[in-house]
């Protein structure tokens, strides 16, 4: 089964983190091609969010190629191989380096900075 | 598919015009109806079962005009409407006995197991009851007449947090299989942010908004400033408030400018209905 943990206080869209997370569970191999994901509905009473946002969240990440839906039967993960994987994961980090990077620039900090920060925590 | 459709609802009081209220409500979803008291809520949701003749509008149940069908579509609909206490010193079993000669689909076997459900004594008398029991057993007659739509009024209000967040999730588990919908009037907001799939904003009257909470709140921004980024800001601004190191306002996301050296964060629902409403009080004030 998935784990989802949701912070209402993060700031960051509800979605956004189901969407986070599953993926992450995907790309580590924590989910495997074929297993099925919560019906919207019952993760939506379970996780007491609205459907809508749930849905969402499924959506894109059928969009992003990570879970295929069948009607009637609901949503499972697709069938990835490791290069598929390994290309996602890239990708998904390649979005939220762009993103933090930014956020690094407006606060001044030259690549040497950068680097021996992310080294230091890597440890 | 529409469970419930509204159509350019009018209703003219002295004091209070009720103008052009449109909305739609999706089968199987949770919507909350939010305005300030006054606002609305409680003659539209009156309005839609008829309770009080609107001078215009259509309404539509599960695709079905409601003024020429309204003994059937009456049997789809379960009601509560705060302040209404039934009979107060007589049993539930005994209201329920009058309740159930309305409905052609009434179901004992389901009333019994609602009551079971919810911790329910029949011999119970109206009076007795809290708050949180009023609510429940509005439910259970709905639930046993096989009610598809829910029309609450205030369901929340009254009920301690515990209760109410009990509450918050039999909605969440009644709409689970898709086959029911829930309107809800409330002005506490909260009891929003989490569950409801659609929000309708009422104030004075009109319709502001029905949207998705999601696109609802994506709609709007909060922004916050020093005061010298004020003056370039206000056109822009829904409405604003002023303290001694800057301004806070409400803006639409679209016309939020660039350039300007603000905080903006995406408001709550309250946040949206408190600078709408001082939006109508500033209005009003420039009148006079």
């Amino acid at each position: 089964m998935i784990d989802i943990v949701i912070s209402n206080t993060s700031g960051i869209p509800i979605y956004q983190q189901i969407l986070d997370q599953i993926s992450a569970q995907i790309i580590k191999g924590e989910m495997h091609p074929g297993d099925s994901l919560p019906a919207i509905r019952t993760a939506a009473k379970e996780l007491r969010i609205s459907v809508i946002t749930v849905k969402k969240a499924w959506e894109e990440l059928e969009r992003a190629g990570l879970i295929y839906s069948m009607v009637g039967k609901g949503c499972f993960v697709a069938e990835l191989s490791g290069g598929d994987l390994s290309e996602k994961r890239n990708e998904l980090f390649g979005r939220r380096m762009d993103k933090d990077f930014a956020y690094y620039k407006e606060l001044g900090l030259s690549l040497e900075e950068i680097i021996k920060a992310i080294e230091a925590r890597y440890r | 598919m529409d469970m419930l459709k509204v159509t350019n609802l009018n209703k003219r009081y002295e004091k209070f015009h009720l103008k052009d209220v449109s909305f739609t409500l999706d089968k199987g979803y949770i919507m909350g109806f939010i305005g300030a008291n006054g606002a609305g809520k409680t003659t539209t949701l009156k309005s839609i079962l008829g309770l009080v003749h609107a001078d215009s509008g259509e309404i539509s149940v599960l695709g079905n005009d409601f003024a020429q069908n309204e003994m059937a579509l009456k049997q789809q609909i379960g009601f509560m409407f705060g302040g209404v206490d039934y009979y107060a010193k007589q049993r539930m079993s005994a209201v329920t006995d009058v309740v159930r000669r309305f409905y052609q689909t009434w179901d004992d076997a389901e009333y019994q197991r609602c009551l079971k459900k919810f911790d329910l004594d029949e011999n119970k008398k109206i009076e007795e009851l809290s708050d949180g029991m009023k609510v429940k057993y509005a439910l259970t007659l709905a639930l046993s007449h096989k009610a598809e739509l829910f029309l609450l009024d205030e369901p929340t209000s009254g009920l301690d947090p515990v209760a109410r967040d009990e509450l918050l999730e039999l909605f969440q588990e009644l709409i689970e299989d898709g086959d029911r919908s829930i309107l809800f009037s409330t002005h506490i907001t909260s009891d929003l942010e989490k569950c409801a799939d659609f929000i309708t904003y009422i104030e004075n009257g009109r319709i502001v908004a029905s949207e998705t909470k999601d696109d609802l709140i994506a709609m709007y921004r909060i922004v916050k400033g020093a005061k010298n980024e004020l003056e370039r800001i206000r056109p822009n601004l829904i409405s604003y408030k002023k303290h001694s190191f800057g301004f806070t306002g409400l803006i639409k996301t679209d016309n939020l400018p660039g350039g300007m050296d603000l905080v903006a964060e995406a408001p709550t629902l309250e946040e949206i209905m408190i600078y709408h409403a001082k939006k109508e009080a500033d209005n009003e004030t420039a009148v006079i």
